[in-house]
């Protein structure tokens, strides 16, 4: 680690640098077009308006890629009096076609930290590693877990020397610290990190967003919050053309993560739905 | 989209920021801090783009604080300006209460324009209040006065501006530093 001299003027400010992160980032991801990959795994986005000035042009990268990226998806997590829900779709779409109806968007970091995905899949999967590694390492050098808005924070600081590229995070990072408390941290690539208790990420966003705000209370039961997690990423599916398949929902407790069985929601919604009808 | 704005008195200066996270369309955060804390007496309001905000305001604090503990002394208020121009696209506020200058307030933007002023505004919201200001403003305003012109201008943002803008943090920073202020709600936002 380098540390600038401090030479006494209050305008010279210490710059503590690694040397990997003056390496610039556009050399990552020279892909070998000779080798072929039978797993094409990436996620849309959420919205793009043209709404802030300033918004960072999109940079022509020096590596060409082999397909355009794009992004889609619908995850959302909740803080009530049970711990932290987190729900995901698992449709991972790639321009229009559906590349994988069954993937993972919730990865666990360690036994009481998972994080939601969305932006480009294997960007989230190889920085939820690495942030996987640092927590472990930072836990066996001081022998105590690092908490969730440590680790946002760290997750973060890594991410933002990659602002402007085509590298594109976004994590909800839900776990309990110490033994004491929920906790619930969004950090995107861009470098936003926002504390909160409730957030839902992806292009499907804004419906599942509806539907929470109208139920979501600190006093839910462990099943009523469930069922909302479920039913809102089940709207969300609905209506966003890039979120769908099935619902994954991981529970957070003092104990650690627990994982419900994926559930294929359509069937039984209309199940319910057309046996509604015909007893009217 | 964000709003801050800040008005100087012969002993104190009022500080306000909206409180709001957006991402695109969706309200992110309600409840956001947009104020950050220099000193005991010195206060930096961000706006701007997503990451920058943060990290350039994280990034000035700590590195004040770091000074602090190496000098034994704080900065004082002038030098907590920093005037490189700098890749990060944020619009700052600067206000502090100095023992030798008393009272000031600097408006610094993303292109690390300068300037010491009585009032300032940033976002959207300052098209709109700065006439306001410039209409009822005088040096030698109460703190009360200036709270009620606060009070005025963000009224009117509730009135014209587009954007929904629920609530906004208060702050006021005297001799005796940094004082919170009731959390102003304007009338009609739920």
């Amino acid at each position: 680690m380098a540390l600038q001299d401090f030479s006494g003027s209050p305008l010279h400010l210490s710059v503590p640098a690694a040397e990997y992160l003056s390496e610039s980032p556009i050399q990552f991801g020279q892909i070998n077009p000779n080798i072929a990959s039978n797993f094409i795994n990436t996620l849309h986005q959420d919205l793009v308006l043209s709404f802030p000035p300033g918004f960072p042009p999109s940079c022509s990268p020096s590596v060409p890629l082999p397909f355009t990226m794009s992004h889609g998806t619908t995850t959302l997590a909740f803080i009530f009096q049970g711990g932290v829900i987190a729900a995901a779709d698992t449709r991972s779409s790639c321009n229009g076609l559906v590349a994988c109806p069954a993937s993972q968007k919730i990865l666990p970091v360690h036994s009481h930290l998972v994080g939601t995905t969305s932006g480009t899949s294997a960007d989230c999967a190889l920085w939820k590693r690495i942030l996987a590694r640092e927590l472990r390492l930072y836990q066996l050098r001081h022998g105590r877990r690092l908490s969730t808005a440590g680790a946002a924070k760290l997750l973060a600081h890594m991410l933002h020397p990659f602002k402007g590229t085509e590298l594109c995070v976004a994590a909800t990072l839900c776990g309990w610290d110490g033994g004491e408390r929920p906790s619930l941290y969004y950090v995107c690539s861009d470098g936003t990190r926002l504390q909160g208790e409730l957030f839902s990420v992806g292009s499907g966003s804004p419906y599942a967003y509806s539907v929470l705000d109208g139920g979501v209370r600190w006093g839910l039961t462990v099943e009523e919050a469930t069922s909302l997690a479920r039913q809102a990423v089940y709207r969300a599916t609905h209506r966003d053309a890039y979120s769908g398949n099935c619902v994954d929902v991981y529970h957070i407790t003092s104990k650690g993560w627990a994982r419900r069985d994926r559930e294929e929601l359509h069937r039984q919604i209309v199940q319910q739905f057309k046996t509604n009808v015909s007893q009217c | 989209m964000e709003y801050l704005i800040g008005i100087q008195g012969p002993d104190f200066v009022l500080v306000a920021a909206d409180n709001v996270a957006a991402s695109s369309i969706i309200q992110m955060k309600q409840d956001q801090d947009k104020m950050f804390k220099l000193s005991d007496k010195i206060l930096l309001l961000c706006v701007g783009e997503a990451g920058d905000t943060v990290q350039f305001a994280e990034y000035i604090q700590k590195n004040i604080q770091l000074y602090k503990m190496r000098n034994e002394h704080s900065l004082q208020q002038r030098y907590g300006n920093d005037l490189f121009p700098t890749p990060y696209h944020v619009n700052l506020l600067l206000a502090g209460f100095d023992e030798t200058d008393g009272p000031g307030l600097y408006f610094m933007d993303y292109l690390s324009a300068l300037a010491k002023a009585p009032f300032a505004a940033h976002g959207y919201g300052a098209y709109l209040t700065l006439s306001i200001l410039d209409r009822y403003y005088r040096p030698d305003l109460t703190r009360d006065e200036a709270v009620e012109l606060l009070k005025k201008c963000i009224e009117e943002l509730n009135k014209r501006l587009i954007i929904n803008l629920p609530s906004f943090s208060v702050r006021l920073i005297d001799k005796d530093g940094i004082h919170d202020l009731e959390k102003l709600v304007p009338v009609g936002a739920k």
